[in-house]
């Protein structure tokens, strides 16, 4: 096995995040209390996947200038593992939200109504599936090189449509998701300085055990491409 | 040689007491052990972070089996 640098940084930086974002000082504020230390875990989701997706985009544009299918392997992988992050960034905003923005006073459904037509929510959902026709396009054509070509041009759509979808539309319509003057956990003069300790080395430590799974795909992938070539020679 | 032997008996005794004493002062250490009230305050959460550490360790050690199988398979062909 290879012990990557890099290995040892993500499992370092994941138990730094584990201890540190459960046990570390964090602002106490109402409604939120200690949920707040969700950032650690639920907001790192999606940026490890803003981060997996581009490193995908990056693979489709080598591919369309190279022609070589390892780019094609390497672009699908990093989709695939970013697709899983932004779902378990979906499932974990869920739990989150039904205990911080749901009613207790009121019936269920009616929290859910208003949950169901937060803009942040409608927009990251349509971000995913635009990632998930990406999986269908792929898996719809047979011919490798068409394969690659076709869903490499269509990978930098998705990531296109991801910034009106995640960044720009939700900024423009009331929400009760944080986020709406800016990039709170961006900017310098909003995000508390204890949080930052923990938050930074967290998306870090998340990107890079999603690296991790992705590298993993693309060797079995490429080692699967390996014996079919084999087989047919 | 007598004295040889009451020296020797009170050298014993000395011994003893100091064991006694060392182990009066385990058994008082092993009451307010650091790891037991560690993991019984503060709302229990460091039950959590043992638990959430277990998960991901779990996982990782997953991730680190699947790469070392890739890797064999990779000299393999």
């Amino acid at each position: 096995m290879q012990f990557h640098w890099w290995k040892i940084a993500a499992i370092a930086l994941l138990t730094y995040a584990v201890v540190g974002g459960l046990l570390l000082p964090v602002p106490e504020l109402s409604q939120l209390g200690e949920t707040i230390r969700n950032l650690y875990y639920h907001v790192c989701m999606w940026f490890s996947m803003m981060i997996l997706f581009t490193v995908s985009i990056v693979h489709s544009v080598k591919y369309l200038r190279t022609g070589d299918l390892n780019h094609d392997i390497k672009a699908e992988s990093f989709a695939g593992v970013g697709t899983y992050m932004g779902l378990l960034g979906y499932a974990t905003g869920a739990i989150w939200a039904s205990y911080t923005w749901a009613d207790p006073n009121n019936p269920a459904y009616a929290s859910f109504g208003s949950i169901m037509r937060e803009p942040k929510l409608i927009g990251a959902a349509i971000a995913l599936l635009v990632y998930g026709a990406y999986f269908i396009l792929r898996s719809s054509v047979t011919d490798m090189d068409q394969r690659a070509r076709v869903s490499a041009v269509y990978n930098i759509f998705a990531y296109a449509m991801l910034f009106p979808s995640i960044w720009i539309i939700p900024r423009l319509l009331p929400s009760l998701h944080p986020g709406q003057e800016g990039n709170p956990a961006l900017n310098f003069n909003d995000i508390d300085s204890r949080m930052r300790m923990v938050f930074y080395p967290a998306v870090l430590g998340w990107t890079l055990l999603g690296t991790w799974i992705a590298t993993l795909l693309v060797r079995y992938k490429q080692l699967n491409e390996k014996k079919w070539n084999a087989h047919e020679k | 040689m007598k004295k040889n032997g009451t020296h020797m008996k009170n050298k014993l005794l000395s011994i003893l007491t100091t064991l006694f004493a060392a182990s009066v002062q385990a058994q008082e250490t092993a009451s307010n052990e650091t790891m037991a009230s560690t993991m019984r305050s503060n709302g229990k959460i460091y039950v959590v972070v043992a638990v959430v550490l277990t998960i991901l360790f779990g996982l990782i050690a997953y991730v680190i089996r699947l790469d070392r199988k890739v890797s064999r398979l990779e000299k393999e062909s």
